[in-house]
């Protein structure tokens, strides 16, 4: 086992170093003087060579690569262009944000998703399903953007309208100064992420359950003489598991790496606004940064449900 | 005191295309401690009916009354039903890998049974599970509780079910084509395994199967259901020697053991009868060989004997062996010989997930000669190598060592062309008529293919090239734009066949090319290759598991075994005098059913009337 971990180790270690690669590469390639952007428009020439040699931009490609590649894997990730703060500090202070938002709104998508998904499965075709299936379309064809504007104007500027605060418009709060604000700051948001991609759940364990359902398993579990619930969830759920936790581990990989649309939305400052401002201001060490970051829990998602399909199923031990 | 006696049974299922009437007004007892048996094709509804009276099928409207231990299992609440399964009544199904769960222990998927219905410890419950594997042959028990079914083979994980069914000590035990997806050894020992613990837990047994000489060997009594309807009934014994009904009768004689080799086969004509359709007269009449005008007008009596046989027919068995088809006339001695195989030997190297790198010997050294015109059988248990062999000899895999040569070409040696060439001549027919055709292609498509591949008939050359086929192996070429869904299991056999002979080939390998048929079918198949053989000359390599298929249809017989050919003989010398234990393992496992004899006049008890 340790032998399997060393090994996808070394191969998302490769993913990261091909990736940081392709991102050093944009640096060349995409328009603008990033001495120029550092130094402001009104800069002298001699200004700008100054800033040049200090971002050691004048040397070699293959030169600053190498020396961008030594520092990153100490962790120092250079800084920002604008501000001059190190990155890494940059991303490590929004990384709560991110993470506080993306594992609140799974346990609430999970929640809801997976029972919409049996209750569909359980009766194809019947007056459940039906919902079940309205649901899944519903989430599945409204936008992000329209849902948070939605939730915010009725959950939060029709009660502020008739003078009292039910959910707060935008920020965070630390977890740590107070578990109950935290999550009331972050219960919209929440609600917002899990209802769009619950439906791509209840969609996944309606279509899975289905299919297991129909297996010779099943039959043996209900001559056995189990209650319909035992089958069901003991031996029909157990066997949806995979696939769930396949998407479950892409999800979360992609969204750790930044949820743009609802960290705009609410105001959140995330990883993912972060780096819709670097991108605004062409901020390159930072887009860099975002980027390696999302690589890294993209490959270490992948490394944990690689673990987990080991542990849920016994013939690939 | 019958255990169970269910009456007047009618199952209709509701689906997109309409109402199927998966049973019509079955009717029959099982004697407590018995063996009952209930044979017929697919889709004659024996499984259905076994699943539909113990509410394992939902959504199907059943009516008629079916009392177990006095209670009607048809007017109880689901709940009830539910406390019956399991503990008083437990089910075995065909295919043991697909039917245990494969994430979790044999262990904790016994005890589950126990725990369902019983208040019990763990530590109980788990004694128990394995008192009853030890029971079932299950060596080690206590410690293989806590492996997964992949850890066991085929036929331990069929054990595994019995004990599963048995552990509660039922009274009645269904077993739903119990041995099907087993080796014939395999098939031997699970069947005596059921009959032992019969007689040694007085459990009752329901078994279900299509294979007429297992249930001869071992049932008391039998059922023969056709199209949903029972159209025969009685004491095992006697319904095998003489059936009183024409369906058993064409059955046991479609069965190849029935025959003499190289005489055409006796075989039921037409196909399976739709189950949406509810005919008024005799649903057999369509394919009877002693049809009378009033069996497509009338619907037949059940005619109950004095011998304890009833049967739903219109006459007294008129049975007679006259039309026993024409010895056809004995094949020329094979001559020059057309594929030679020297020492091949096949080595898989398999690298698991962790480095380690196993290796796999699936042929030890094959050597075997193929005359022209001949038919050489290969038999042996799943796993032994043959269909390996079968692709080595086509060139569709290399060997690791040894040589094959076809008819002077060296099959490793191939440059490329060469070996498009040889694709021509040697084609391959397989088991899964379902699964080897694309289900999107049309079937002119499908049996042309080959001419497109090589380049050699275009247009409306191609389109009657096609149709030359369809008619040559007995399908109508006007079904040239249908697609293989719409074709029964035979016909879709007979699409394989055609495409393999598109190209003229010297060889023809049939990879088990029967096994998926039901017997009626698969009689009409047999024939067809043996014509076939003899207008076009073909030589084949024949892969079976079925000893009697084998036995029909092949000249030599190779015996394979863990990778090697362990006897090759002529097929009378291999059947009469086995030098090896293992041919004669497999000779004793392999149940050959009761050839009928002509039937004895019968008094006859009573006729009853819209029987059906």
């Amino acid at each position: 086992m340790g032998k399997f971990i060393a090994k996808r180790l070394g191969f998302g270690a490769l993913v990261l170093f091909v990736l940081s690669l392709f991102v050093f590469l944009l640096f060349f390639v995409a328009p603008g003087d990033p001495a120029r952007i550092v130094a402001g428009d009104k800069a002298s020439a001699e200004q700008l060579e100054l800033v040049r040699q200090n971002l050691g931009l004048d040397q070699p490609m293959t030169q600053q690569y190498l020396h961008f590649v030594g520092r990153a894997v100490q962790g120092d990730l250079g800084f920002s262009y604008r501000n001059q703060q190190p990155v890494s500090e940059l991303i490590l202070r929004r990384i709560p944000v991110t993470i506080s938002l993306v594992f609140g709104a799974v346990i609430l998508w999970l929640a809801i998703g997976i029972p919409i998904g049996i209750m569909s499965a359980r009766h194809p075709g019947g007056f459940r399903d039906r919902m079940g299936q309205v649901f899944i379309l519903l989430g599945l064809s409204f936008p992000t953007f329209v849902l948070g504007m939605l939730a915010l104007y009725t959950l939060y500027f029709l009660p502020k309208q008739a003078g009292f605060t039910l959910f707060p418009p935008s920020g965070y709060k630390p977890f740590l100064t107070n578990p109950l604000i935290w999550a009331w700051h972050l219960a919209l948001p929440w609600a917002t992420l899990a209802l769009v991609t619950a439906a791509i759940y209840a969609r996944l364990t309606r279509g899975q359950l289905l299919q297991v359902l129909g297996e010779d398993y099943i039959r043996t579990a209900r001559a056995k003489g189990l209650s319909e619930r035992k089958v069901v969830l003991r031996h029909g759920m157990r066997s949806t598991l995979m696939p769930l936790v396949t998407q479950l581990g892409a999800d979360i990989g992609l969204m750790l790496g930044g949820v743009i649309v609802i960290e705009q939305v609410y105001g959140l400052q995330g990883v993912g606004s972060l780096a819709v401002q670097a991108v605004r201001n062409q901020d390159r060490p930072i887009i860099i940064g975002v980027v390696l970051l999302g690589g890294l829990f993209i490959v270490l998602c992948n490394i944990i449900v690689d673990l987990l399909y080991a542990a849920l199923d016994p013939r690939m031990r | 005191m019958p255990l169970l006696e269910a009456r007047n049974i009618s199952i209709r299922i509701p689906t997109e295309d309409g109402i199927l009437h998966a049973a019509r007004n079955v009717s029959f007892t099982v004697e407590a401690g018995s063996l009952f048996g209930i044979a017929g094709e697919s889709g004659s509804g024996k499984s259905v009916l076994t699943q539909a009276i113990m509410g394992l099928l939902p959504g199907v409207e059943i009516e008629g009354e079916c009392l177990f231990e006095g209670r009607d299992l048809l007017k109880m609440t689901p709940a009830e039903l539910r406390a019956l399964r399991g503990a008083r009544i437990g089910m075995v199904f065909q295919d043991p890998l697909s039917s245990l769960h494969p994430y979790y222990t044999i262990g904790r998927q016994i005890t589950e049974v126990i725990h369902a219905h019983e208040k019990v410890s763990n530590t109980e419950a788990r004694a128990r599970a394995a008192e009853m594997l030890e029971k079932v042959g299950i060596k080690d028990a206590a410690a293989r509780l806590d492996d997964y079914p992949h850890q066991f083979s085929g036929g331990m994980r069929q054990r595994v079910m019995i004990a599963m069914a048995l552990v509660l000590r039922p009274s009645l035990i269904i077993a739903d084509e119990p041995t099907t997806a087993l080796d014939v050894t395999v098939q031997a020992q699970i069947v005596a395994l059921l009959d032992e613990m019969r007689r040694e837990l007085g459990i009752t047994v329901i078994m279900i199967t299509h294979d007429l000489g297992l249930m001869a060997s071992v049932a008391d009594k039998v059922m023969i259901m056709y199209g949903g309807t029972r159209l025969e009934i009685g004491p095992a014994k006697g319904l095998f020697a003489a059936p009183a009904h024409p369906y058993t009768f064409g059955l046991l004689r479609a069965s190849p053991a029935a025959a003499r080799q190289g005489t055409e086969l006796y075989s039921i004509p037409g196909r399976p009868p739709s189950l949406l359709a509810r005919p008024k007269a005799c649903i057999f009449a369509p394919r009877c060989a002693q049809v009378q005008p009033i069996c497509q007008i009338e619907a037949p009596p059940n005619r109950a004997y004095a011998c304890g046989t009833e049967a739903l027919c219109h006459f007294e068995a008129r049975i007679d062996r006259a039309d026993t088809a024409p010895a056809q006339p004995a094949r020329k001695p094979p001559t020059d010989r057309l594929l030679s195989v020297q020492d091949v030997a096949l080595t898989y190297t398999m690298s698991s997930g962790f480095g380690a790198k196993r290796q796999l010997d699936v042929l030890k050294g094959i050597t075997l000669e193929v005359a022209r015109g001949e038919t050489l059988g290969l038999v042996g248990e799943s796993g032994c190598g043959k269909s390996t062999l079968a692709r080595v000899i086509a060139g569709l895999v290399p060997a690791t060592r040894g040589k094959v040569d076809f008819d002077g070409i060296d099959v490793g040696a191939l440059t490329p062309k060469a070996w498009r060439d040889m694709r021509r001549r040697v084609q391959l027919v397989f088991q899964d008529p379902f699964g080897s055709l694309n289900p999107r292609r049309r079937v002119g498509a499908i049996i042309g293919e080959p001419f497109r591949i090589h380049g050699l008939a275009k247009g409306e050359a191609r389109k009657n090239e096609v149709r030359r086929l369809m008619e040559l192996v007995g399908l109508n070429p006007e079904h040239y734009n249908r697609f293989p869904s719409e074709f029964s299991g035979g016909q879709r056999q007979r699409i394989g066949i055609a495409r393999a002979l598109a190209l003229n080939p010297d060889l023809v390998i049939f990879d088990e090319p029967v096994s998926a048929l039901d017997v009626s079918i698969q009689a009409q198949i047999l024939n067809l290759m043996q014509e076939l053989q003899q207008k076009l000359g073909l030589t084949y390599l024949f892969i079976s598991h079925d000893l009697s298929v084998v036995r029909h249809m092949c000249d030599r017989i190779a015996v394979m075994n863990a990778g090697r050919i362990i006897e090759m003989d002529a097929t009378e010398q291999i059947f009469q005098h086995p030098q090896q234990d293992y041919t004669r393992t497999l000779l004793d496992a392999s149940h050959v059913p009761p050839v009928p004899v002509q039937a004895q006049p019968r008094e006859l008890l009573r006729l009853e009337q819209g029987a059906a």
